[in-house]
């Protein structure tokens, strides 16, 4: 029989390894990739064209294809997404029809992001005739953003308290007035982190560009957004699986700049979060 | 009485959900420029009753509702009727006070601006006008534009207050308006309703039954959803009709 005293311990132990596990993970990938590509930054990377088979020269086009279908896909999903919820958060009633679009957010989260690529390929590359396109892209990112946007976006509505609501419609507001000028404001920050989350998803995705949008290699930047465009994530599968004879450092340095680019996301998120928090005033 | 109702209420029958009525045959008139109180226990429908009068219980699902209401002379839930404008109408003051999260000034002007009053100087002067008849401006007119959180509860409740006669409403509805406040607050409260009446009419819940006795030109007595008796206050408190009446205002339960 252990005694009370030592099972408390054990069970701190173990507790604080697991807290300690998680970080080391992180800290040791992100490490690894600045020690190994930090040789590689240099400004002629982040603005070159990429030559020769892309062993040499920059990654301009992967980063200004994955920063352009970063905002396409913010386009499609943030309209829709937060449609969507100030729809389910203040409209829906609780009936069949709002409990089956509930179940297929739900199922939308838990597709596989490859599933996304292959419908994307068939509903807008190949029947709507986008071709392999930014549209196309932005499009199936957006799908693949929306049930995030959408639950993040109905959780932020709904910790909006009953009370404001009440007052505003006591006062002579109609319920979109109150929406309006008493639940979105209030709710923006949450809606806003919600969004940039996605996006951040969004941008370091592979499978869903792959059959849609991202080209092998093409050392100039998108004309429109019916042109196909290089990405980051694509890139980095290129040069690290179908390129002989490339440098590590580059593929290395491409994977850093993807975590710059993501975490930069994060840190964007979190200004505003803290920023809005400061002026709200209950 | 040969004076005009201001609210006829008919054979009002109120059901939240499929449970028993939470208003039962209630018949009730409610005469201008007076102050009526609606007292009784706990869950006995007052609170419901009040609602309904400015039809905010239509937020609430799954409720059905028999007989009339009518203020005017009009029937408030007929179809077609602006239920804005209707709560413009009839204003209500909650019982905890909760300022919009927004300045004094800001909170004041909500209801016009809403309605689309744009004019600054219009609205200066409404914000001025019933901060006044709420006893709130002398202090508060030097800080109008800070956070409406800074003020106390009592001065919020009063500022909730204004914000409802910035709506230039006809009727004000007052749900147990005092429950959070200290002595001192609430006596202000009470006497700007006494002052108030001349110019509204006032429906009010109050937090007691001594509360009642004080300030009610006329008194209605609920008692789980039944109206079980009303009169002129003086009578009612002084020589209530129903043996329920009188144990509750004698303090035997409740």
């Amino acid at each position: 029989m252990i005694s009370r005293q030592t099972s408390q311990k054990i069970a701190f132990t173990l507790l604080t390894l697991a807290a300690f596990v998680v970080v080391v993970p992180i800290v040791l990938v992100v490490g690894y990739i600045v020690v190994q590509g930090a040789g590689a930054i240099s400004w002629e990377f982040l603005t070159a064209m990429p030559r020769e088979g892309m062993r040499e020269g920059g990654i301009l086009p992967a980063v200004v294809g994955t920063v352009v279908l970063t905002f396409g896909t913010a386009i499609v999903a943030m309209p829709i997404g937060i449609g969507a919820a100030i729809y389910l958060a203040e409209y829906a009633r609780d009936t069949w029809l709002t409990r089956l679009i509930r179940l297929a957010i739900i199922n939308l989260a838990g597709i596989p992001s490859v599933v996304y690529g292959l419908f994307g390929l068939g509903l807008f590359v190949l029947f709507l005739n986008f071709g392999t396109s930014i549209l196309a892209g932005s499009l199936t990112l957006g799908l693949l953003t929306l049930p995030v946007v959408i639950s993040t976006a109905e959780g932020a509505i709904l910790s909006v308290p009953q009370s404001f609501r009440v007052v505003s419609i006591s006062l002579g507001g109609t319920r979109w007035q109150t929406i309006r000028h008493q639940v979105l404001p209030h709710a923006l920050p949450g809606i806003i982190t919600g969004v940039i989350l996605g996006l951040e998803r969004a941008a370091g995705e592979t499978a869903p560009i792959l059959f849609t949008v991202a080209a092998f290699y093409l050392p100039r930047l998108p004309h429109s957004i019916l042109d196909q465009t290089m990405a980051l994530p694509y890139h980095l599968y290129v040069i690290s699986t179908q390129v002989p004879g490339m440098p590590v450092e580059v593929q290395f340095g491409t994977a850093l700049v993807l975590l710059i680019l993501v975490l930069s996301f994060n840190v964007i998120a979190t200004i505003i979060r803290s920023h809005f928090r400061r002026l709200r005033q209950w | 009485m040969t004076e005009q109702a201001k609210f006829l209420i008919e054979n009002l029958t109120f059901y939240y959900d499929s449970g028993p009525p939470a208003l039962r045959n209630i018949n009730l008139t409610i005469y201008p420029h007076e102050i009526l109180v609606i007292f009784g226990p706990a869950l006995s429908g007052k609170s419901t009753l009040l609602r309904l009068l400015n039809r905010l219980n239509d937020l609430v699902y799954d409720t059905r509702m028999e007989g009339r209401i009518l203020l005017d002379g009009e029937d408030i839930y007929a179809p077609g009727v602006n239920v804005t404008e209707l709560r413009r109408q009839v204003g209500m003051v909650f019982a905890l006070p909760i300022p919009l999260p927004t300045t004094i000034r800001g909170n004041v002007t909500y209801g016009p601006r809403l309605a689309g009053e744009r004019n600054r100087a219009r609205l200066d002067e409404l914000t001025e006008q019933s901060l006044r008849a709420a006893a709130l401006w002398d202090e508060v007119k030097d800080r109008l534009d800070e956070p409406a959180n800074a003020l106390s509860g009592g001065q919020q409740q009063r500022l909730c207050l204004a914000r409802v006669l910035a709506l230039q409403p006809e009727v004000i509805l007052l749900d147990n308006p005092t429950s959070g406040l200290d002595p001192l607050s609430t006596a202000k409260v009470e006497a700007s309703l006494q002052t108030l009446k001349r110019d509204y009419t006032i429906v009010m819940v109050p937090h007691s039954v001594q509360q009642a006795a004080r300030i009610a030109d006329r008194a209605a007595f609920l008692l789980s959803g039944e109206l079980i008796e009303h009169n002129i206050a003086a009578e009612l408190f002084t020589r209530p009709q129903d043996k329920r009446t009188e144990d509750y205002i004698t303090g035997r339960f409740g």
